[in-house]
Protein backbone atom coordinates (compact mmCIF):
# COMPACT_ATOMS: atom_id res chain seq x y z
CA UNK A 1 0.00 0.00 0.00
CA UNK A 2 3.26 2.40 0.63
CA UNK A 3 4.18 1.49 -2.68
CA UNK A 4 0.72 3.08 -4.02
CA UNK A 5 1.26 6.25 -1.89
CA UNK A 6 4.92 6.70 -2.72
CA UNK A 7 4.04 6.52 -6.48
CA UNK A 8 1.02 9.02 -6.54
CA UNK A 9 2.84 11.55 -3.95
CA UNK A 10 5.69 11.23 -7.44
CA UNK A 11 3.51 11.96 -9.86
CA UNK A 12 1.46 14.55 -7.70
CA UNK A 13 4.82 16.14 -7.23
CA UNK A 14 5.10 16.36 -11.49
CA UNK A 15 1.75 17.16 -12.57
CA UNK A 16 2.12 20.14 -9.99
CA UNK A 17 5.63 21.23 -11.06
CA UNK A 18 3.47 21.48 -14.71
CA UNK A 19 0.36 23.07 -13.21
CA UNK A 20 2.40 25.54 -11.46
CA UNK A 21 5.29 26.37 -14.25
CA UNK A 22 3.27 25.37 -17.46
CA UNK A 23 5.89 24.46 -19.61
CA UNK A 24 5.91 20.58 -20.74
CA UNK A 25 1.86 20.27 -21.61
CA UNK A 26 1.64 23.32 -23.61
CA UNK A 27 4.36 22.76 -25.94
CA UNK A 28 2.79 19.18 -26.73
CA UNK A 29 -0.50 20.59 -27.49
CA UNK A 30 1.04 23.42 -29.18
CA UNK A 31 3.73 21.52 -31.31
CA UNK A 32 1.16 18.41 -31.89
CA UNK A 33 -1.81 20.89 -33.64
CA UNK A 34 1.01 22.46 -35.96
CA UNK A 35 2.54 19.19 -36.53
CA UNK A 36 -0.86 18.15 -38.33
CA UNK A 37 -1.52 21.46 -39.69
CA UNK A 38 2.30 21.07 -41.35
CA UNK A 39 1.67 17.49 -42.93
CA UNK A 40 -1.64 18.45 -43.98
CA UNK A 41 0.33 20.95 -46.46
CA UNK A 42 3.20 18.05 -46.65
CA UNK A 43 0.18 15.72 -49.12
CA UNK A 44 -1.02 18.10 -51.85
CA UNK A 45 -4.46 17.09 -51.89
CA UNK A 46 -5.15 15.62 -48.63
CA UNK A 47 -3.48 11.80 -49.07
CA UNK A 48 -5.36 8.65 -48.64
CA UNK A 49 -6.54 7.45 -45.28
CA UNK A 50 -3.34 5.01 -45.26
CA UNK A 51 -0.90 7.94 -45.31
CA UNK A 52 -2.61 10.26 -43.03
CA UNK A 53 -3.26 7.39 -40.48
CA UNK A 54 0.66 7.16 -40.60
CA UNK A 55 1.13 10.51 -40.34
CA UNK A 56 -1.23 10.89 -36.83
CA UNK A 57 1.12 8.51 -35.58
CA UNK A 58 4.43 10.40 -36.25
CA UNK A 59 2.57 12.84 -34.69
CA UNK A 60 2.06 11.12 -31.56
CA UNK A 61 5.47 9.92 -31.53
CA UNK A 62 7.13 13.21 -32.00
CA UNK A 63 4.59 14.72 -29.43
CA UNK A 64 5.71 12.20 -27.04
CA UNK A 65 9.22 12.92 -27.54
CA UNK A 66 9.13 16.63 -26.73
CA UNK A 67 7.21 15.53 -23.49
CA UNK A 68 9.61 13.46 -22.54
CA UNK A 69 12.65 14.77 -23.46
CA UNK A 70 12.67 17.39 -20.57
CA UNK A 71 10.72 14.25 -18.21
CA UNK A 72 14.28 14.52 -16.19
CA UNK A 73 16.03 17.31 -16.92
CA UNK A 74 14.57 19.55 -14.09
CA UNK A 75 15.66 16.36 -11.84
CA UNK A 76 18.98 16.42 -12.65
CA UNK A 77 18.99 19.97 -13.22
CA UNK A 78 18.02 20.44 -9.54
CA UNK A 79 19.63 17.07 -8.16
CA UNK A 80 16.02 16.21 -7.44
CA UNK A 81 17.17 12.65 -8.29
CA UNK A 82 19.81 12.79 -5.60
CA UNK A 83 17.14 13.39 -2.97
CA UNK A 84 14.46 10.96 -4.49
CA UNK A 85 17.16 7.91 -4.48
CA UNK A 86 18.03 8.17 -0.82
CA UNK A 87 14.21 8.36 0.27
CA UNK A 88 13.03 5.96 1.80
CA UNK A 89 10.87 4.32 -1.81
CA UNK A 90 11.83 1.83 -3.58
CA UNK A 91 13.38 3.22 -6.31
CA UNK A 92 10.83 1.75 -8.66
CA UNK A 93 8.18 3.58 -7.55
CA UNK A 94 10.05 6.83 -9.06
CA UNK A 95 9.93 4.99 -12.42
CA UNK A 96 5.92 4.29 -11.61
CA UNK A 97 5.55 8.02 -10.43
CA UNK A 98 6.85 9.15 -13.64
CA UNK A 99 5.41 7.33 -16.15
CA UNK A 100 2.05 8.08 -14.27
CA UNK A 101 2.57 11.80 -14.78
CA UNK A 102 4.09 11.81 -18.28
CA UNK A 103 1.25 9.68 -19.35
CA UNK A 104 -1.39 12.19 -17.88
CA UNK A 105 0.53 15.15 -20.07
CA UNK A 106 0.70 12.54 -23.56
CA UNK A 107 -3.62 11.58 -23.13
CA UNK A 108 -4.03 15.59 -22.01
CA UNK A 109 -1.82 16.14 -25.43
CA UNK A 110 -3.99 13.64 -27.51
CA UNK A 111 -7.40 14.47 -26.19
CA UNK A 112 -6.57 17.96 -28.16
CA UNK A 113 -4.99 15.82 -30.96
CA UNK A 114 -6.89 13.31 -32.22
CA UNK A 115 -10.34 15.43 -32.36
CA UNK A 116 -8.33 17.95 -34.55
CA UNK A 117 -7.17 14.98 -36.44
CA UNK A 118 -10.86 14.46 -37.04
CA UNK A 119 -11.33 17.98 -38.22
CA UNK A 120 -8.34 18.13 -40.44
CA UNK A 121 -8.15 15.05 -42.37
CA UNK A 122 -10.64 11.81 -42.13
CA UNK A 123 -10.42 7.89 -40.88
CA UNK A 124 -10.49 7.99 -37.00
CA UNK A 125 -11.52 5.13 -36.07
CA UNK A 126 -12.41 3.66 -32.69
CA UNK A 127 -9.88 0.79 -33.10
CA UNK A 128 -7.24 4.05 -33.72
CA UNK A 129 -8.22 5.53 -30.68
CA UNK A 130 -7.73 1.71 -28.33
CA UNK A 131 -4.57 1.79 -30.22
CA UNK A 132 -3.29 4.88 -28.65
CA UNK A 133 -4.42 4.35 -25.52
CA UNK A 134 -2.24 1.41 -25.58
CA UNK A 135 0.36 2.74 -27.53
CA UNK A 136 0.78 5.42 -24.92
CA UNK A 137 1.50 3.25 -21.58
CA UNK A 138 4.25 1.96 -24.46
CA UNK A 139 5.40 4.40 -25.17
CA UNK A 140 5.76 6.74 -21.66
CA UNK A 141 6.95 3.08 -19.93
CA UNK A 142 9.91 3.03 -22.80
CA UNK A 143 10.32 6.30 -22.65
CA UNK A 144 10.43 7.29 -19.20
CA UNK A 145 13.54 4.71 -18.44
CA UNK A 146 14.81 5.87 -21.28
CA UNK A 147 14.59 9.29 -20.71
CA UNK A 148 16.61 8.79 -17.41
CA UNK A 149 19.54 7.32 -19.10
CA UNK A 150 19.76 10.13 -21.62
CA UNK A 151 19.51 12.72 -18.67
CA UNK A 152 22.94 11.21 -16.87
CA UNK A 153 24.79 11.74 -20.12
CA UNK A 154 25.82 14.86 -21.46
CA UNK A 155 23.54 15.31 -24.48
CA UNK A 156 20.89 15.11 -23.04
CA UNK A 157 18.07 16.02 -25.09
CA UNK A 158 20.27 15.31 -28.41
CA UNK A 159 20.08 11.55 -27.47
CA UNK A 160 17.17 10.98 -26.14
CA UNK A 161 15.22 11.01 -29.71
CA UNK A 162 18.25 8.78 -30.80
CA UNK A 163 17.45 6.27 -27.88
CA UNK A 164 13.97 6.45 -28.31
CA UNK A 165 13.29 6.17 -31.80
CA UNK A 166 14.84 2.48 -32.90
CA UNK A 167 12.69 0.88 -29.69
CA UNK A 168 9.12 2.80 -30.88
CA UNK A 169 9.13 1.60 -34.38
CA UNK A 170 7.16 -1.49 -33.29
CA UNK A 171 4.68 0.79 -31.34
CA UNK A 172 4.04 2.32 -35.10
CA UNK A 173 3.60 -0.65 -36.67
CA UNK A 174 1.01 -1.91 -34.15
CA UNK A 175 -0.64 1.44 -34.31
CA UNK A 176 -0.48 1.80 -37.98
CA UNK A 177 -1.71 -1.49 -38.51
CA UNK A 178 -5.01 -1.46 -35.91
CA UNK A 179 -5.61 2.00 -38.18
CA UNK A 180 -5.70 0.25 -41.85
CA UNK A 181 -5.06 -3.19 -40.92
CA UNK A 182 -7.44 -6.47 -41.87
CA UNK A 183 -7.60 -7.38 -38.37
CA UNK A 184 -7.20 -4.47 -35.75
CA UNK A 185 -7.33 -7.28 -32.69
CA UNK A 186 -4.03 -8.68 -33.41
CA UNK A 187 -2.20 -5.62 -33.62
CA UNK A 188 -3.83 -4.28 -30.74
CA UNK A 189 -2.62 -7.41 -29.14
CA UNK A 190 0.64 -6.84 -30.20
CA UNK A 191 0.65 -3.17 -28.92
CA UNK A 192 -0.26 -5.13 -24.90
CA UNK A 193 2.18 -7.05 -25.83
CA UNK A 194 4.59 -4.50 -25.98
CA UNK A 195 3.22 -2.51 -23.49
CA UNK A 196 3.65 -5.60 -20.96
CA UNK A 197 7.52 -6.87 -21.72
CA UNK A 198 8.43 -3.26 -21.69
CA UNK A 199 6.89 -2.23 -18.57
CA UNK A 200 8.07 -5.10 -16.97
CA UNK A 201 11.61 -4.67 -18.02
CA UNK A 202 12.15 -0.66 -17.33
CA UNK A 203 10.38 -1.18 -13.96
CA UNK A 204 12.25 -3.99 -12.72
CA UNK A 205 16.21 -2.12 -14.77
CA UNK A 206 14.84 1.28 -13.65
CA UNK A 207 16.73 1.23 -10.24
CA UNK A 208 20.19 0.10 -11.81
CA UNK A 209 19.79 3.38 -14.30
CA UNK A 210 19.35 6.13 -11.09
CA UNK A 211 22.06 4.64 -8.88
CA UNK A 212 25.08 6.49 -8.54
CA UNK B 1 37.30 -23.38 -40.07
CA UNK B 2 35.82 -20.62 -41.73
CA UNK B 3 38.33 -20.82 -44.69
CA UNK B 4 37.30 -24.84 -45.22
CA UNK B 5 34.12 -23.78 -45.20
CA UNK B 6 34.33 -20.96 -47.83
CA UNK B 7 35.87 -23.37 -49.91
CA UNK B 8 33.26 -26.33 -49.46
CA UNK B 9 30.10 -22.97 -50.09
CA UNK B 10 32.13 -22.08 -53.20
CA UNK B 11 33.23 -25.41 -54.53
CA UNK B 12 31.44 -28.36 -53.32
CA UNK B 13 27.61 -27.22 -52.22
CA UNK B 14 25.56 -28.47 -55.16
CA UNK B 15 24.10 -25.15 -56.63
CA UNK B 16 20.33 -23.54 -56.36
CA UNK B 17 17.87 -24.23 -58.76
CA UNK B 18 16.18 -21.45 -58.76
CA UNK B 19 18.80 -19.10 -57.96
CA UNK B 20 21.92 -20.15 -59.34
CA UNK B 21 25.03 -19.05 -57.95
CA UNK B 22 24.56 -15.94 -56.12
CA UNK B 23 22.27 -18.46 -53.64
CA UNK B 24 26.53 -19.45 -52.69
CA UNK B 25 26.51 -15.89 -50.38
CA UNK B 26 24.13 -17.51 -48.54
CA UNK B 27 26.81 -19.65 -46.53
CA UNK B 28 28.08 -16.38 -45.52
CA UNK B 29 24.95 -13.74 -45.06
CA UNK B 30 23.23 -16.25 -42.85
CA UNK B 31 26.35 -17.16 -40.64
CA UNK B 32 27.11 -13.54 -40.36
CA UNK B 33 23.43 -13.23 -39.16
CA UNK B 34 23.24 -15.77 -36.51
CA UNK B 35 26.98 -14.66 -35.18
CA UNK B 36 25.49 -11.28 -34.61
CA UNK B 37 22.83 -12.68 -32.49
CA UNK B 38 24.93 -14.24 -30.79
CA UNK B 39 27.23 -11.57 -30.08
CA UNK B 40 24.42 -9.43 -29.03
CA UNK B 41 22.96 -11.68 -26.72
CA UNK B 42 26.32 -12.74 -25.16
CA UNK B 43 26.45 -9.18 -24.56
CA UNK B 44 23.11 -8.88 -22.85
CA UNK B 45 24.31 -11.99 -21.04
CA UNK B 46 27.11 -10.32 -19.44
CA UNK B 47 25.30 -7.10 -18.98
CA UNK B 48 22.57 -9.19 -16.94
CA UNK B 49 26.10 -11.02 -14.90
CA UNK B 50 27.00 -7.03 -14.27
CA UNK B 51 23.62 -5.99 -12.93
CA UNK B 52 23.74 -9.14 -11.11
CA UNK B 53 27.00 -9.33 -9.42
CA UNK B 54 27.83 -5.88 -9.50
CA UNK B 55 31.35 -6.78 -10.58
CA UNK B 56 32.92 -4.26 -13.07
CA UNK B 57 34.53 -6.64 -15.42
CA UNK B 58 31.80 -7.79 -17.14
CA UNK B 59 31.10 -4.26 -18.18
CA UNK B 60 33.74 -4.26 -20.72
CA UNK B 61 32.79 -8.05 -22.00
CA UNK B 62 29.40 -6.90 -22.38
CA UNK B 63 30.52 -4.04 -24.41
CA UNK B 64 32.78 -5.68 -26.62
CA UNK B 65 30.08 -8.02 -27.18
CA UNK B 66 28.02 -5.35 -28.68
CA UNK B 67 31.23 -3.94 -30.38
CA UNK B 68 31.71 -6.92 -32.41
CA UNK B 69 27.65 -7.74 -32.81
CA UNK B 70 26.83 -4.27 -34.24
CA UNK B 71 30.38 -4.65 -36.66
CA UNK B 72 28.79 -8.20 -37.67
CA UNK B 73 25.16 -6.95 -37.49
CA UNK B 74 26.80 -4.07 -40.54
CA UNK B 75 28.13 -7.07 -42.52
CA UNK B 76 24.94 -8.53 -42.87
CA UNK B 77 23.17 -5.68 -43.98
CA UNK B 78 25.77 -5.30 -46.82
CA UNK B 79 25.89 -9.04 -47.70
CA UNK B 80 22.47 -8.98 -47.20
CA UNK B 81 22.04 -5.86 -49.61
CA UNK B 82 24.29 -7.74 -52.19
CA UNK B 83 22.37 -10.87 -51.86
CA UNK B 84 19.11 -8.65 -52.62
CA UNK B 85 20.85 -7.21 -55.81
CA UNK B 86 21.70 -10.22 -57.34
CA UNK B 87 18.69 -12.08 -56.36
CA UNK B 88 15.98 -9.47 -56.91
CA UNK B 89 17.57 -6.47 -58.73
CA UNK B 90 17.50 -3.79 -55.90
CA UNK B 91 19.80 -2.97 -53.35
CA UNK B 92 17.36 -2.83 -51.21
CA UNK B 93 13.71 -4.52 -50.24
CA UNK B 94 11.54 -3.57 -47.37
CA UNK B 95 10.21 -7.05 -47.87
CA UNK B 96 13.38 -8.65 -46.61
CA UNK B 97 12.22 -9.06 -42.86
CA UNK B 98 15.54 -10.22 -41.51
CA UNK B 99 17.87 -7.41 -43.25
CA UNK B 100 14.72 -4.84 -41.78
CA UNK B 101 15.22 -5.79 -38.45
CA UNK B 102 18.79 -6.18 -38.89
CA UNK B 103 18.60 -2.15 -40.07
CA UNK B 104 16.35 -1.64 -36.46
CA UNK B 105 18.96 -2.92 -35.07
CA UNK B 106 21.66 -1.24 -36.14
CA UNK B 107 20.02 2.06 -35.45
CA UNK B 108 19.43 0.65 -31.92
CA UNK B 109 23.01 -0.41 -31.47
CA UNK B 110 24.35 2.87 -32.72
CA UNK B 111 22.51 5.04 -30.42
CA UNK B 112 23.97 1.91 -27.90
CA UNK B 113 27.33 3.55 -28.47
CA UNK B 114 26.06 7.17 -28.05
CA UNK B 115 24.93 6.83 -25.14
CA UNK B 116 27.97 4.96 -23.77
CA UNK B 117 30.09 7.63 -24.98
CA UNK B 118 28.12 10.69 -23.41
CA UNK B 119 28.36 9.38 -19.71
CA UNK B 120 31.29 9.62 -17.54
CA UNK B 121 33.01 6.15 -17.05
CA UNK B 122 32.48 4.60 -13.90
CA UNK B 123 29.88 2.01 -12.46
CA UNK B 124 26.91 4.28 -13.52
CA UNK B 125 27.80 4.02 -17.09
CA UNK B 126 28.08 0.20 -16.87
CA UNK B 127 24.42 0.10 -15.38
CA UNK B 128 23.42 2.19 -17.63
CA UNK B 129 24.87 0.61 -20.66
CA UNK B 130 23.85 -3.11 -19.27
CA UNK B 131 19.85 -2.07 -19.17
CA UNK B 132 20.15 -0.40 -22.51
CA UNK B 133 21.64 -3.95 -23.92
CA UNK B 134 19.05 -5.94 -22.16
CA UNK B 135 16.10 -3.61 -24.01
CA UNK B 136 18.28 -4.75 -27.05
CA UNK B 137 17.70 -8.36 -26.76
CA UNK B 138 14.32 -8.09 -25.90
CA UNK B 139 13.63 -5.52 -28.85
CA UNK B 140 14.91 -8.27 -31.56
CA UNK B 141 12.11 -10.84 -30.75
CA UNK B 142 9.50 -7.45 -30.45
CA UNK B 143 11.09 -6.16 -34.03
CA UNK B 144 10.35 -9.63 -35.39
CA UNK B 145 6.69 -9.86 -34.58
CA UNK B 146 6.47 -6.05 -35.63
CA UNK B 147 7.95 -6.56 -38.76
CA UNK B 148 6.57 -9.94 -39.59
CA UNK B 149 2.75 -8.18 -38.95
CA UNK B 150 3.67 -5.26 -41.31
CA UNK B 151 4.76 -7.34 -44.20
CA UNK B 152 3.89 -9.96 -46.49
CA UNK B 153 6.37 -13.06 -47.52
CA UNK B 154 9.26 -12.33 -49.89
CA UNK B 155 12.06 -13.58 -48.13
CA UNK B 156 12.64 -17.70 -48.11
CA UNK B 157 12.12 -18.94 -45.65
CA UNK B 158 14.53 -21.78 -45.00
CA UNK B 159 14.33 -22.91 -42.19
CA UNK B 160 10.68 -24.29 -41.01
CA UNK B 161 8.81 -26.36 -38.54
CA UNK B 162 9.82 -29.13 -40.50
CA UNK B 163 13.49 -28.67 -40.29
CA UNK B 164 15.44 -27.02 -42.69
CA UNK B 165 14.36 -26.75 -46.24
CA UNK B 166 17.92 -27.65 -48.01
CA UNK B 167 19.89 -30.99 -49.18
CA UNK B 168 22.26 -32.66 -47.14
CA UNK B 169 25.26 -31.22 -48.73
CA UNK B 170 24.58 -27.66 -48.18
CA UNK B 171 23.08 -28.36 -44.28
CA UNK B 172 26.82 -29.79 -43.89
CA UNK B 173 27.93 -26.42 -45.59
CA UNK B 174 26.22 -23.85 -43.97
CA UNK B 175 26.70 -25.65 -40.41
CA UNK B 176 30.68 -25.94 -40.99
CA UNK B 177 30.13 -21.63 -42.35
CA UNK B 178 28.55 -21.07 -39.15
CA UNK B 179 30.82 -22.57 -36.73
CA UNK B 180 33.50 -20.56 -38.40
CA UNK B 181 31.94 -17.79 -38.45
CA UNK B 182 31.09 -18.23 -34.64
CA UNK B 183 35.36 -19.45 -34.00
CA UNK B 184 35.93 -16.28 -35.79
CA UNK B 185 34.16 -14.03 -33.66
CA UNK B 186 34.75 -15.94 -30.35
CA UNK B 187 38.59 -15.51 -30.95
CA UNK B 188 37.88 -11.37 -32.37
CA UNK B 189 36.33 -11.37 -29.15
CA UNK B 190 39.25 -12.42 -26.95
CA UNK B 191 41.14 -10.40 -28.94
CA UNK B 192 39.92 -7.32 -28.32
CA UNK B 193 39.29 -7.79 -24.82
CA UNK B 194 42.20 -8.52 -24.44
CA UNK B 195 43.53 -5.42 -25.98
CA UNK B 196 41.04 -3.46 -23.73
CA UNK B 197 42.07 -4.60 -20.67
CA UNK B 198 45.46 -3.84 -21.26
CA UNK B 199 44.56 -0.14 -22.49
CA UNK B 200 42.55 -0.18 -19.10
CA UNK B 201 46.29 -0.97 -17.08
CA UNK B 202 48.19 0.73 -19.17
CA UNK B 203 45.91 3.47 -18.56
CA UNK B 204 45.86 2.68 -14.55
CA UNK B 205 49.32 2.62 -14.26
CA UNK B 206 49.94 6.17 -15.90
CA UNK B 207 48.07 7.71 -13.79
CA UNK B 208 49.34 5.97 -10.73
CA UNK B 209 52.98 7.27 -11.98
CA UNK B 210 51.58 10.31 -12.71
CA UNK B 211 49.78 10.99 -8.88
CA UNK B 212 53.61 10.11 -7.44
Amino acid sequence: MTYARDVAALARKDLLLELRARETLPAMVLFVLSTLVAFRFALPGGGTERQTIGLLWVAILFTSLVGLTRAFVPEREQRVLDGLVLAPVDRSAIWFGKVTATLAFLVAAEVVALPAYALFFEGLTWETVAAVALADIGICAVGTILAAMAAAGRARELLFPLLFLPLSLPILVGGVGAGVGDDPARFLAFLGLYDAVFAILAWASFEYVVTE
Amino acid sequence: MLVSGLALALLWAPEDADQGPSQRIFYIHVPIALTAYACFGWGAWKALRLLWTGDARYDLESYTAVHLGTIFGTLTLVTGSIWAKTSWGVWWSWGERQLVLFLVLFLFYAAYFMLRFSLAEGPARARISAVYALFGVVLIPISFLAIRLAQNFIHPVVFTRDGPQMSGDMFFTFCVCLAGMLLLAGALYLNELAGKRLDLRLRELREALELR
